[in-house]
């Protein structure tokens, strides 16, 4: 067991299920929607961003580049909700909540391509 | 070349993962921490304002405490985000700094750069591995013509040197192995314009691993290469490396010549050397006794060449058995009187030192004189360092590797055909014709260097006497030694030799009709050579050579010079 690969995995896979938490319930409704696991997701995504750094690999590449796909589609989410609660004046409202939920929607199908490849790089290391 | 940037990424990881780390805890803490609004009431600071806050917190810019003013858990929870945000900065910033001043960033840094200006060459130029004595000299004397070089050397200090010695045009250089073919290829081996390859190092399996290269990968480019051992020269030649340099056999064949043929020996040495010897300097004295101290290499290589003369030779070396089949042997050093005493030295016409140690060599010469002051002195300088003892020992020959591979090197690449006139001269001459040579090229040059250079009859060379000779003009060899800027002078050169084909025309008459095809070497002095390039690449020039008439050969004055 390498360590390393360990913490590599669990960032990675992580950074998935907490997306797919935040994304999971009714499109508008943000009762659904969780901002401390939005918080989450971001910051574990940005952490699997510098873990990919330095990887020279054709697969590492790839998965770098999924991975900085996340962090723009979350901070944008991230950036819609801010602007809605503090500055539209208006709170937030169901359309502005479907916008984040549909970014980070986009944000959990690169966590997904992210996921497929970690296990596509482990099933080549064990052949 | 992004391994710049792959190890920049690779070492920042952890602190950039620490900051990430540090800020969102912080982050976290002002949302969860209660605080209270100016109305007393309970309240969460929201994300958005918490990032706000501990982004100016932590760059320590500090505007103050938003958007209420902070309780005192808030402000404990401040205190611990501040110290752990601005160590977590310190962290980043250290370890970046410390990757800069790496010695392999920098190396790195150096080589991508050295990369992309080789790969922007659009000059033909030379890689020169090794920037020792030989490759010093040979860089200065291209540069000084404007030929465009690229350097290769293990040593730091000479690559140093390099950008301390100021060479008119810049040299792109880099410290590193020349035997790996990657950085080979990074200097620009399989550069179109890269015309030819030079391995002058000290090593003879560097030289051969870089002349192995440059043949694999482009077997027509012309490779030079140094060799110290009979049996890398026969390697190099086995794959056809153009010119393979042997200081040692080089020498010793100089020196034979300046033995059995002293003028042919001038005519040689003014060719290759720049600094050449005065006329007065013939030796007369030379066909009697030589001794050789030393048999080493050299010792050796000079035995050879002297042994084809009509000389006697005595060996002298200290280790008996290496020189127990010559003829005439004196074990011993030569330093001493008594060795050089029963070597001959009385009557003999020279004396080579030929040790590898330069104290012995100068040591021999020295105690040979103080015996027969009249005795020709030759001495082998192996350090470079110590020209300013030999360049006062008042030897007659200083033998330095560096410089004799230079000239050689040199010589050839003024043209190929300097070597076949060397070898026709001494194959079908004799002294006296070499006596009037050396007087005529004196007469030319005087006391400046001899400067050879050579040109090929065709389109590419010489365009407007190919466009003469369409028109049916005939062209004699003298236009090319007419003044272009007073037809009735001359110029300060004279043919060496024509060549067409097989046939090989020593000293051409002026006279002669040339054609395409032709290769003439010429000699003379540099300015000649500019001058003569005007010649034969300006056609107006080559009419005003011809007739005398200062043509204005556009459409107008042709066309006015029809009907008018």
């Amino acid at each position: 067991m390498n360590k390393e690969k360990v913490i590599f995995a669990f960032f990675i896979v992580l950074a998935l299920t907490l997306n797919f938490g935040f994304f999971i319930g009714d499109l508008t409704d943000p009762a659904h929607h969780n901002v401390f696991e939005f918080f989450a997701a971001l910051v574990v995504s940005l952490i699997c961003t510098v873990i990919k750094f330095g990887d020279r690999t054709h697969l590492g590449a790839l998965m770098l580049a999924t991975s900085l796909v996340v962090d723009l589609q979350l901070i944008v989410a991230a950036g819609i909700w801010g602007y809605a609660e503090h500055i539209s004046g208006t709170g937030m409202d169901p359309s502005t909540m479907s916008s984040i939920i549909s970014l980070s929607g986009g944000a959990l199908l690169a966590n997904i391509i992210s996921v497929v490849l970690l296990v596509v790089e482990t099933a080549l290391l064990r052949r | 070349m992004n391994n710049v940037i792959y190890l920049f990424l690779r070492r920042l990881k952890t602190p950039l993962i620490t900051m990430i780390v540090v800020y969102s805890i912080s982050i976290l803490g002002f949302v969860l921490v209660p605080g209270q609004d100016d109305q007393g009431n309970v309240y969460h600071m929201d994300f958005f304002h918490a990032v706000y806050f501990v982004s100016f917190m932590g760059s320590t810019i500090g505007f103050g405490e938003i958007p209420y003013a902070f309780t005192a858990a808030q402000r404990m929870w401040t205190l611990f985000c501040i110290y752990a945000t601005v160590i977590s900065w310190l962290y980043g910033i250290g370890t970046a700094l410390a990757l800069l001043q790496e010695p392999i960033f920098g190396r790195m840094l150096r080589r991508r750069s050295f990369t992309s200006t080789v790969k922007k060459m659009n000059e033909p130029f030379y890689l020169i591995c090794g920037y020792g004595v030989t490759g010093r000299v040979v860089v200065r004397q291209l540069v000084k013509r404007d030929v465009r070089v690229v350097v290769l050397d293990i040593e730091p200090d000479r690559i140093d040197e390099l950008e301390m010695d100021d060479l008119s045009i810049s040299v792109p250089a880099l410290c590193a192995d020349a035997s790996l073919p990657d950085l080979l290829d990074a200097a620009g081996l399989q550069h179109e314009k890269c015309i030819g390859v030079m391995a002058l190092t000290n090593d003879d399996h560097v030289n051969l691993s870089i002349a192995i290269a440059s043949k694999l990968l482009s077997p027509d480019r012309m490779v030079i290469s140094r060799t110290e051992s009979d049996i890398t020269t026969s390697n190099l030649h086995s794959f056809g490396t153009d010119l393979v340099v042997d200081p040692f056999r080089t020498y010793a064949q100089y020196l034979s010549l300046a033995a059995h043929e002293p003028y042919m020996h001038l005519v040689y040495d003014w060719i290759h050397n720049p600094f050449h010897r005065p006329l007065s300097s013939v030796y007369q004295r030379t066909k009697g006794r030589w001794i050789i101290c030393g048999h080493g290499r050299f010792g050796r290589a000079l035995y050879r060449a002297f042994d084809e003369g009509e000389v006697d030779l005595t060996v002298v070396d200290v280790d008996a058995v290496s020189i127990e089949d010559i003829p005439h042997q004196v074990t011993g050093v030569g330093t001493e009187a008594s060795t050089l005493l029963e070597a001959g030295v009385m009557d003999a016409v020279g004396i080579v030192a030929g040790t590898p140690n330069d104290a012995d060599n100068l040591s021999i010469i020295m105690t040979a004189r103080e015996l027969n002051p009249k005795i020709l002195t030759v001495v082998r300088q192996n350090i470079h360092e110590n020209s300013l003892v030999f360049k006062n020992s008042r030897a007659d020959f200083v033998m330095e590797q560096g410089r004799i591979i230079a000239n050689r090197v040199l010589a050839h690449l003024k043209s190929p055909l300097v070597p076949i006139f060397i070898e026709e001269m001494q194959n079908r001459y004799d002294d006296v014709w070499a006596h009037t040579l050396i007087n005529r090229m004196s007469s030319v040059v005087g006391q400046n260097e001899l400067d050879c250079w050579a040109f090929v009859v065709g389109e590419e060379e010489t365009p407007a006497l190919i466009e003469a000779s369409q028109q049916g003009i005939e062209l004699k060899l003298s236009l090319f030694f007419k003044d272009p800027h007073d037809r009735k002078r001359n110029l300060h050169a004279f043919p060496l030799m024509l060549r067409r084909g097989e046939l090989v025309d020593m000293l051409p008459g002026e006279l002669d009709i040339i054609q395409p095809g032709d290769e003439i070497l010429v000699c003379g002095l540099n300015k000649a050579n500019k001058r003569m390039q005007w010649t034969v690449n300006n056609y107006n020039v080559l009419h005003y050579i011809l007739t005398g008439n200062d043509a204005n050969n556009n459409l107008l004055s042709r066309f006015l010079l029809k009907y008018f």
